[in-house]
Formats: structure tokens, C-alpha cells, sequence
């Protein structure tokens, strides 16, 4: 991909640490089968609160699946199978009484694809907070307006809330269902390449917000791009055919990773 | 041989070719030759060239050149081909027997005033008529009798009872199997319960009309209590049976070509399955399932054997409860005992014709509804 | 890019000081989630439920009441008689109806197939209209193919093959066999169409450029990699085509049914019984009823067997078809 010029911004102060003692998602031991295969072995990992933390690899390599794991999405997929636990504020996600639709609720997602609602701008952000009891017009009307100015879109569709959503451009669309996620005020956004599809502009604009955006929230991206991996995450994890093979700060993982295989990835020795 | 294009450098394959695409035409040409052949049987009530009247005015033999040939057809009830071999002589003698025949109606007859109406005109077919003996005017299917009454609206009214029974009954069930199969079931129950509810439209109709009439209809008298045991409704559910698997496999698969990202992104909100089903992919799917209503009703009002044996007294009813001949089971009994080139049999083909036209738009209507579903769903507008 | 501070511009955190310990277990029971999956739920038991019983009412009381000799007798005038009765002039007319009108129906229905998925533009103008034509002709009534049998085969083509051969009496100008058997082609012709286009669509474009990329022509790609490739689902049309075809009455009534023969059809103009028409008869022209039932549901039995058979068969070979095809995907 061509570099290209960011706009200016105020970079995080990176972390030097890997997270507290008690991280916010704590996956210990875990494995995911399809199947007979496993997709994902014995995965460790403890993710910190209101930083983004980047899965990186090449592709096949279980990053979305580990990712689909924190929101129980694969429990959609048959013959899916789970070992070892996620722990998220330490409360064991695939515990028996866990109800799947409130743990969704508290952990929102972004797809690879933009995936608007065949509704319009309007409906489509306040779907969420209509599924969780919101009524009132006026607050709903509150929300929606917010939602959209967290996700910089509200300046682009303030005259036209109620036409179709369709009707974005691609980038827009992205934007709206980042709007559409942090309007139910979840306490993680999961991210699944959210800006594959996007051509660079709207590429530089999706990453500026992810960088407002974890002032409030803990996001978790999946992303391909290296250079946006080292650009907007605080904390990355490296992983390969299933395994994770490396987790550090951002930082050091692109300038000093302590794995050949990681070191081969980041420099583009292969992937 | 060199690198040339065209028929000469392959003569066979360019053959084969051409007539692979004359053969592919054999659908449009069927579609073609059933509207024409059957409108052509029913052409003459059309142009009002069928005369029931049982009496009529006699032509006098003398006068044969002054009609046209359409009259002497119509008044002779002879067709053209039969006019055209005719020699002079027999015309004459055949005019002769007619108004012999005529003079021969007992008086009674003759004074009757139905006598003189030709039953096959419009307004006769359509509107309700004050016939002697009845104190109000009706609308009468009775084709047989001295005077035969062709009023097609009580046919009309009993297909669509029928039919609406049978939709009210399949309709919600289809759609919501169709919601639950594509949209709630686990993958792996979907893959057989959707075989098997397929499976009921392998189902031939005359067994299903077998099972309604010696099962159904006595098991549905003792829960419901109504006087006929044979009626409406029985055939109304019967019917669903058989439009159940047609609205099914066109609903679910309109709901299942519903792009799986809309249903992701509504639970990665936290919507429940039923909700994302209801709320996200319903409404997307809404066009192709309405088009599996009306396909369904192209079905429904098509089927004969169901209604032919379930029921099939032609009384003027809307009554749920009450008996009701549909257009399908009017044609079906009744063809055997018209005379062929007959009124009767002409209004027969009209009914016909009536009922291609009607499935045939329903058809066009539903085909063009999940047409511009498909292409909205893949992106093109 | 705004200047608002995030806290300004995002939607208010709530006042939950629980967040991040509160559990995950459901604050509510969703009442009308699990209502409404059970109604549908319910909707799709029943029609399987309804399936079952007509099947099971039917094999049962079939089972119970057909023998060999059922099965291998000619009847007599009185087909209502339990004892005497037989349905062999049943099995062999609808056999022989639905065996003529394969030779006709599949040839025709495979090469419109192979000229619409392998020959059309699929935006042309023409293409569409053969499609269409397909289309309505599967929604066209059964009864309209009757009259349309009788109109065109009967009044037309077989009247004017009777005067160009000069034959005194009404040979082809009357029902018969091969009208029959030609009104059910043309009324399974769009099934025909619809099972073939499925299995060629299903073969992998791969496949035909590896064939026409060796020098082969598109008709010898066609004859020698994609029909083989295909002839699973053809064999499914022709099932389905039969099977549908086996249990229609409608078609037939003014086309070539016979309420009584004697003897077998011997002759493409002869007349015919049939195993459809045969449980119409007997279920409304019976003298008794309670006395005839056994007979009918042996009847129903033997013809559910014909169709329902052939059906399930092409049922899993085409589920089997499209389940590759998702996997292609």
C-alpha cells in the first residue's frame, strides 16, 4: 500500500508495560476447534482497559476468530467448539448462565465490510437503543445526534437522517456503523479490519476516530495493514497458524520484536 | 485451418448451434400456442356468435343470400368449416328442418320469455337476471336444462373463497416456517426440516383431495359443528395444503438471500435471533415474501382435483360453511357432457382463458416483484 | 475534524459505577423472543405434522389392504368390487403416459437448458422472455394444459392428421395416449428446464475454460465435459418431472383417460386408464363408500409409492447438488 500523509495528531503516550495485574479480557488457555480442526491453540492473553490493542498476522491465521471469541459471534457457526476461558472483568464469558445477547450488548463490533441496515441513517443508529428500551423521541433524537458526531459523520448526514443508509459512500457507511456501535455505549468495540475496504482517505479518517474513540472505550482491532497496526494500537499481538506467537507493546514489537517469525512478519519477509 | 471465425470454418458446430437455440424457443413458443388455442375455442362467445335462444327468428330458406355467413353459422349452430363444404342443396334442407324445429317448440315455450334470451350474451354471463319462476333477480351457473343458464359469477365467487380459505390458512404458516427454518433452526435441523416440508409438494393433489374428502372432512365436522359436511372451507385447508410447500421454498429463500452481514451486524448489537429475524431481516426480505403470497395464490386458484372432489355444488354463497364450484372444477366435470363446438363448451374455454389470464399475471407480478428483490439485494438498482 | 473534547461529543457514559463488574447474565427474560421463536417454531412442526399424518394414514391403511393380486389384475366393468378388483391397467397407462412423455419432454428441456446457461447473454432481451415464458408455464393451471391438450393436439394437430391421412373414423382426432402424454410435456417442460440449468450452473467455470483452453469447441465442451458433469441434476429434472407428472389428473381428463378398458393400451391412440383418475373415481363415483375404502387407500397407496418415491430420490439428489454449490462458493 502507498504511504501516505496523515494529518497531524497528538500520539498517545505508549505504554511501556503489558497491562495491569487484573486486565479488563483475560484469555487464559484457550482453543477453538471447527470441527475436528483447531483453529486456535491455547491462546493467553490479557488486554487492557481504554487502549487498542492490534491483531496482526497473516491471513488464516486466527485473528478474527480469536476476536469473534470476545462477543461470542462463532457460537452462530455449528460445530464450533471452545477450550479455556475468557474472562471479561472477571466474569467468564462462556460461563453456563452468561446469556450471549447481553454479553453483545456490552461488547460491540465492526465488520470487515460495512454492513448498514437497509433503513435509514436515523434508524439504523437508533435500532441499538431501541432494542435496549429506549422510547423517547427526544432522547433517542439526543443519542442518534451524539452517536453520529463521536463517529464524525453527523456534519456529512445532518440533512439527510432519514434517507437510506445504502446511500453512503463506503467510508460513510463504516462510519455509521462505528456510530451504530458506540450509541448502545458499550464497554469494548471489537474491530474486524474495519478499514480493508476503504480507499485511503477514508482509511486516514476511520483511524483518527479509533484514536478519539479510546479515550472512552477498549477497542480491539484485527487488522491486516502493519502500518495502521503500528499508526493506532497501544498494545499488539502477533499470531500465526492459530498460535500467538508474540504480545508487547506496539512499540516494540515493530522495532524490536523478541520472535524471528514476528520480526519476519513486520519487516514483510513474508505474509 | 486456419484461425477463421464464423460458420464456414465449423459448419456442424454452427448447426448444432442454431438448432440448440430454435429448441430453446419451445418455451415461448408453448406459452404462445396455449393462450391461442385455448382464446380460439372461445372466440365465438367473444364476438357473440353463440346463440342458446330456443326461439329464435326462422330465416326463410329464401333468404339465405341476405345473411352473412357468421349468422348462418350462429343460427344453423354449424362452424365455418362445416358452412364452406356445405353444397346449396343441403344448406337449403338444414334451413328447412330449422324452421320446422321451430315451429315444432310447444306454446308454453314459446311464451316463455327466456326462451328467446341468448343465454351466452355479456350481460347474461355477468349480471344477475330475473329468470321466470325465481322472485328476485340471480346470478345461475346451470348449464343444463331447457333454458341453461351460463352466469359465470358464482364460479368467481367460489375459486376466490376457496382460495382465500386456503391462503389464510397457508400463508402464516408457510411464512413463519419459512422464518423459522431459514432464520432460528439450527443449521444442521434446517438442512432436514427444509427437504421435508418440500417434500409435501410431491404430494400428488389428488391425494390430497382423497385424504380431505374421507379424513379431513369428518374430523374438521366433528370440531367445528357445521351442517354440510362437504364444503368451502374443507377444501380451503385442503388447498393450503397443497400451496403450504410453494409459499415455503419461495419465502425461504428470499429470506435466506437476505445478505448475511445484516443479520451479523443486528446481533453483534444484541438483538435476539427472533428480533434480528423480525426487525432486520424481514423487512429486507419483504418484497420476495410477498411474491410467495401471490405465487402461492397463482397455485391456489389453478388446483382442480382438491376442489373437485371436496366440493363442488355451484350455489351463489359466501358463506364459509356453505358448498363452492370453482372455475377449475366447473371445466373439469363439466367438459365430458358438453357437446364439442357447443356454447357450453365455449364458455368452458372462456373459463379457461379466464383463468391462464389471471395466473398468468399473478406469475408476471410475482416473478417481476422477486426479480427487482434479487437485483436490490446484489446492488443493482 | 471537530475540536469538541470526546466528552463533549460522545453519547453520556450512563451512571453505572458497575460497569465492567456487573455480570453477564440476562437482566430480563425476553418474553416475545421466545414467544414468537416458539410460534414459528410450532408453524414449521405442524406442516411436518400434517406431512406425517397424511403419509401415515395412508401407508397404514394402505398396507392392510393391497396384495399381489391387487397389483396383477385386469378388473372387471365392476372395479368397486373389493374382492375382484385390480389396478394393473392403472400401473401400466400411467407408466406408459409418463415414459412417453420423458422422450419427449427431456431432450427439449435439456437443450434449453444448455442454450440458456451455456449460450444466452443473460441480459438479452430474448433471454428474458425465455425465461419468463419457463416461469409461466410452471405457474400455468393444470387444467388449462388439459384444455389446451384438447384444443390444440386433439381439435387441431390430430383432426387435420386425420384428414391428411384420410381416415374415415376419428383415430388421432380423439383422446388418446400420445395426446396425454405430450400435454404433460409440455406441462413439465419449465421442471425439466429449471433441475438442468441448476446442475450446469453448479459446474465450475474452471472446468469449461480448462476444456476450451486444450482447443476443444464450445459444443464438444458441452457434449464431452459439462453434460457428464451435469447429468445428476438431469436425472433430477426427469424424476421430478415424472414424479409430477404421475400424480396429475387434471391434463389428462379431456386428453386421453379412459373411465373402463377391457384390455392394456396397445396403441399410441388408444385410450388409457390411469392410477390418478382411478382414486378420483373410486373416492366420488363410489355405490358405497365404507365398502370401497380399502381398496382406494391400496390405491392411493400404490400411486403415493410412484410418485412419492421418485420424489424423495430427486429431493436428495438435488439437496445434495446445491449443498455443493455452497461449498463452491
Amino acid at each position: 500500500m502507498a504511504e501516505i500523509t496523515m494529518p497531524k495528531m497528538n500520539l498517545p503516550g505508549t505504554a511501556t508495560t503489558v497491562s495491569a495485574s487484573a486486565p479488563l479480557i483475560a484469555i487464559e488457555n484457550l482453543s477453538l476447534y471447527y470441527g475436528a480442526s483447531k483453529a486456535l491453540k491455547n491462546i493467553s492473553l490479557g488486554l487492557g482497559e481504554k487502549v487498542v490493542t492490534a491483531f496482526i498476522g497473516p491471513s488464516g491465521c486466527g485473528k478474527s476468530t480469536l476476536l469473534r471469541c470476545l462477543n461470542r459471534m462463532n457460537d452462530l457457526i455449528d460445530n464450533v467448539r471452545i477450550e479455556g476461558s475468557c474472562k471479561i472483568g472477571g466474569h467468564d464469558i462462556y460461563a453456563k448462565d452468561v446469556d450471549a445477547i447481553e454479553l453483545r450488548k456490552r461488547v460491540g463490533m465492526v465488520f470487515q465490510k460495512s454492513n448498514p441496515f437497509p433503513k435509514s441513517i436515523y434508524e439504523n443508529v437508533a435500532y441499538g437503543l431501541r432494542l435496549h428500551g429506549m422510547k423517547a423521541k427526544s432522547e433517542l433524537d439526543a443519542v442518534v445526534e451524539k452517536s453520529l458526531r463521536g463517529a464524525a459523520l453527523w456534519d456529512e448526514v445532518k440533512d439527510r437522517l432519514h434517507s437510506s443508509a445504502l446511500g453512503l459512500s463506503g467510508g460513510q457507511q463504516q462510519r455509521l456503523c462505528i456510530a451504530r456501535a458506540i450509541a448502545i455505549r458499550p464497554e469494548i468495540i471489537l474491530m474486524d479490519e474495519p478499514a480493508s475496504a476503504l480507499d485511503p482517505l477514508a482509511t486516514a479518517r476511520i483511524e483518527e476516530l479509533i484514536l478519539e474513540l479510546k479515550k472512552e472505550f477498549t477497542i480491539v482491532i484485527v487488522t491486516h495493514n502493519m502500518q495502521q497496526a503500528a499508526r493506532i494500537s497501544d498494545y499488539t499481538a502477533f499470531f500465526y497458524i492459530g498460535e500467538l506467537i508474540e504480545f508487547d507493546t506496539t512499540a516494540k514489537i515493530f522495532t524490536n520484536p523478541s520472535k524471528r517469525q514476528t520480526e519476519d512478519y513486520v519487516t514483510g519477509r513474508f505474509g | 485451418m486456419g484461425i477463421h471465425r464464423g460458420h464456414k470454418a465449423r459448419p456442424a458446430e454452427w448447426l448444432a448451434e442454431k438448432f440448440i437455440f430454435l429448441v430453446s424457443l419451445s418455451a415461448i413458443l408453448m406459452v404462445l400456442l396455449i393462450f391461442l388455442f385455448v382464446a380460439r375455442e372461445a372466440l365465438p362467445v367473444l364476438f357473440g356468435e353463440t346463440n342458446t335462444a330456443l326461439v329464435q327468428k326462422p330465416i326463410p330458406p329464401d333468404e339465405v343470400d341476405k345473411h352473412s355467413a357468421a349468422e348462418l353459422e350462429a343460427y344453423l349452430e354449424i362452424t365455418p368449416d362445416q358452412l364452406a363444404r356445405m353444397s346449396k342443396e343441403t344448406l337449403r334442407s338444414l334451413m328447412d328442418v330449422k324452421v320446422e324445429a321451430q315451429n315444432d317448440i310447444p306454446e308454453e315455450f314459446r311464451n316463455d320469455p327466456d326462451a328467446r334470451i341468448n343465454t351466452t350474451e355479456w350481460q347474461y354471463l355477468l349480471k344477475a337476471h330475473q329468470w321466470s319462476g325465481y322472485d328476485k333477480p340471480e346470478h345461475i351457473w346451470q348449464p343444463v336444462g331447457q333454458v341453461k343458464k351460463f352466469n359465470i359469477i358464482p364460479l368467481f365467487v367460489g375459486t376466490l373463497k376457496v382460495t382465500l380459505i386456503g391462503l389464510f390458512f397457508a400463508v402464516p404458516l408457510a411464512v413463519g416456517a419459512a422464518i423459522y427454518v431459514s432464520q432460528l433452526a439450527r443449521p444442521r435441523t434446517r438442512e432436514i426440516l427444509k427437504p421435508v416440508i418440500e417434500m409435501l409438494s410431491g404430494i400428488p393433489s389428488v391425494v390430497v383431495g382423497f385424504f380431505a374428502l374421507l379424513v379431513m372432512a369428518t374430523v374438521l365436522q366433528s370440531i367445528f359443528h357445521y351442517q354440510t359436511r362437504l364444503n368451502a372451507f374443507v377444501a380451503g385447508i385442503a388447498l393450503g395444503f397443497a400451496v403450504i410447500p410453494v409459499i415455503f421454498s419461495i419465502a425461504e429463500d428470499a429470506l435466506t438471500s437476505v445478505p448475511r452481514a445484516y443479520t451479523q451486524g443486528a446481533l453483534a448489537l444484541g438483538a435476539s435471533r427472533w428480533q434480528t429475524a423480525w426487525q432486520i431481516v424481514l423487512p429486507a426480505a419483504l418484497p420476495g415474501v410477498f411474491a410467495a403470497a401471490v405465487l402461492g395464490f397463482g397455485r391456489a386458484i389453478g388446483e382442480t382435483m382438491i376442489v373437485l372432489m371436496v366440493c363442488s355444488a355451484s350455489v351463489m354463497s359466501w358463506s364459509i360453511f356453505d358448498s363452492a364450484r370453482s372455475i377449475t372444477t366447473t371445466i373439469a366435470a363439466e367438459m365430458a357432457e358438453a357437446v364439442s363446438g357447443g356454447p357450453h363448451y365455449r364458455i368452458l374455454f372462456l373459463l379457461g382463458a379466464l383463468l391462464f389470464a389471471a395466473t398468468f399475471l399473478s406469475n408476471m407480478a410475482g416473478d417481476f416483484v422477486i426479480h427487482r428483490f434479487k437485483q436490490k439485494l446484489e446492488g443493482k438498482k | 475534524m471537530n475540536t469538541l473534547t470526546p466528552s463533549e461529543y460522545l453519547p453520556e457514559k450512563s451512571a453505572d459505577t458497575t460497569r465492567f463488574t456487573r455480570n453477564f447474565r440476562a437482566e430480563k427474560f425476553d418474553f416475545w423472543s421466545f414467544f414468537f421463536s416458539g410460534l414459528t417454531g410450532a408453524a414449521t412442526w405442524l406442516i411436518v405434522a400434517i406431512l406425517a399424518t397424511i403419509l401415515l394414514n395412508i401407508g397404514i391403511n394402505g398396507w392392510s389392504a393391497i396384495s399381489w393380486h391387487f397389483v396383477s389384475t385386469i378388473p372387471k366393468k365392476d372395479f368397486f368390487d373389493a374382492n375382484t378388483t385390480g389396478v394393473l391397467p392403472m400401473i401400466v397407462g400411467t407408466s406408459i403416459r409418463v415414459i412417453v412423455m420423458t422422450i419427449f419432454v427431456i431432450p427439449v428441456g435439456v437443450i434449453t437448458a444448455i442454450y440458456l446457461t451455456e449460450y444466452a447473454a443473460n441480459t438479452s432481451l430474448l433471454t428474458r422472455i425465455i425465461r419468463a415464458a419457463v416461469n409461466n408455464l410452471a405457474g400455468v393451471p393444470s387444467i388449462v394444459f388439459g384444455l389446451f391438450g384438447l384444443g390444440f393436439f386433439i381439435n387441431f394437430v390430430g383432426k387435420n392428421l386425420d384428414k391428411i391421412l384420410h381416415n374415415t373414423d376419428a383415430v388421432w382426432g380423439q383422446p388418446a395416449l400420445v395426446w396425454a402424454s405430450l400435454t404433460l410435456a409440455v406441462m413439465t417442460l419449465p421442471v425439466v428446464i429449471v433441475a438442468t440449468e441448476e446442475s450446469l450452473k453448479a459446474i465450475p467455470a474452471g472446468l469449461r475454460e480448462a476444456s476450451l483452453a486444450l482447443g476443444a469447441t464450445k459444443l464438444q465442451t458441452i457434449l464431452r465435459v459439462v453434460l457428464p458433469q451435469a447429468l445428476p441434476g438431469i436425472l433430477t429434472g426427469g424424476i421430478l418431472a415424472v414424479s409430477r407428472a404421475a400424480g396429475e389428473v387434471a391434463p389428462i381428463l379431456f386428453t386421453g383417460v379412459a373411465y373402463y378398458m377391457a384390455s392394456l393400451p396397445s396403441h399410441l391412440s388408444d385410450q388409457f386408464m390411469d392410477l390418478g383418475y382411478h382414486v378420483f373415481v373410486l373416492s366420488t363415483q363410489s355405490p358405497n363408500i365404507e365398502q370401497t375404502r380399502p381398496i382406494l387407500y391400496a390405491t392411493v397407496l400404490v400411486l403415493l409409492i410412484l410418485t412419492f418415491a421418485l420424489n424423495l430420490v430427486a429431493v436428495l439428489i438435488r439437496s445434495n447438488i446445491r449443498k455443493k454449490m455452497r461449498s463452491m462458493h
